[in-house]
């Protein structure tokens, strides 16, 4: 078997474990403050440690991926939808690379 | 089955069709990504239908592209996704006792964090079939756009990939920006996150020692752990939040 599905195969039994551990055994709610916000918090951490510095890579330009990030972070912070910041920040690095080319 | 199940069921599967049309679009972006690295149609629509993870996945890419260890990838994995612990363990209060362990295992297989905000928010005890009503169909989605991508990777102009992979981080920087205008806390996390990740990726000695994976899971504990512990969520207002 190829390492490719040795990789599929356990980052889907550690997620799989992740949710149904919880679900099966935990009947109770968590006490621990520390611990609840320390869940609460971990998506943004971790999204924003993938985003930045990352995103400056993400076409092939900088120019076109510093437009896109700046398109996405106004439309973000104007509560725009998900599908709405991704299209056009998507859209923003087009219309860039159409002038670099 | 009896028609108050049907209905529960269908009343699942209408409700996960907006689910279903932004996780097309964003598993696109994964499918093209992960035919950039090399992986077949397969190996990506496989990968899509055993995690439904949108992070998860996209961390795991880099990974897979530079051979990395096994050890580095289940971290990973366990770090990024630790929140469906948390969704989990609030779903867990919503099941009546009556539920068995069988059907507790159907449902974490779809706990995401759409379909966790979905159930969470359903009025009174969630019906199990009202979640495989929304985890088949959102699931479909997840697999479909993951299909459409990695196939589209290998046809589509050159140009216009480039720019689809700024998707990904779009959907990312619009799940966590609103929330900085409101919480000075999260405000502080995002930029600090931020900081620490350009940090590693720049300074010349961090960037050859750390992996990206083993970047984002220190980052990831050190920010949470730090904000938990000095700005601890307020218990009276929390709200439960993917």
């Amino acid at each position: 078997m190829s390492r490719v599905y040795l990789y599929i195969l356990l980052m889907a039994g550690v997620t799989y474990l992740i949710r149904a551990l919880p679900l099966t055994l935990i009947r109770r709610e968590i006490s621990s403050r520390f611990i609840r916000s320390f869940l609460h918090y971990v998506p943004y951490a971790t999204l924003a440690a993938m985003t930045f510095p990352a995103i400056l890579n993400a076409t092939d330009y900088l120019y076109s991926s510093v437009a896109g990030f700046l398109v996405a972070l106004i439309l973000a912070f104007n509560k725009k939808s998900l599908l709405t910041v991704a299209g056009f920040s998507c859209l923003a690095a087009f219309i860039v690379e159409l002038f670099l080319h | 089955m009896s028609s108050e199940a049907k209905n529960e069921f269908l009343e699942g599967c209408k409700d996960a069709i907006p689910i279903c049309l932004g996780y097309i679009a964003v598993s696109f972006a994964f499918g093209i990504e992960a035919a950039k690295i090399g992986m077949t149609t397969f190996q990506a629509a496989l990968t899509s239908l055993l995690n439904v993870t949108s992070a998860g996945q996209f961390s795991a890419l880099d990974v897979i592209a530079r051979n990395g260890s096994f050890i580095e990838l289940a971290i990973l994995q366990f770090i990024i996704n630790l929140r469906y612990m948390l969704m989990s363990t609030a779903l867990s209060q919503k099941l009546s006792s009556k539920v068995g362990t069988i059907q507790r295992l159907g449902i974490s297989y779809g706990v995401t964090d759409e379909i966790f905000a979905l159930s969470f928010f359903r009025k009174g005890s969630l019906n199990p079939l009202y979640s495989y009503g929304l985890i088949i169909t959102s699931v479909f989605g997840w697999v479909f756009g993951t299909v459409l991508g990695a196939f589209s990777g290998q046809i589509l102009p050159e140009r216009l990939i480039s720019c689809l992979g700024l998707a990904i981080y779009g959907m990312f920087i619009a799940i966590i920006i609103p929330d900085t205008r409101t919480n000075r806390t999260i405000l502080g996390i995002v930029v600090s996150a931020m900081v620490l990740s350009s940090i590693f990726t720049y300074v010349p000695v961090l960037a050859s020692h750390i992996s990206s994976g083993f970047r984002i899971i220190i980052i990831t504990v050190v920010v949470a752990a730090f904000a938990a512990y000095f700005a601890p969520v307020q218990e009276d207002k929390e709200e439960i939040k993917p």
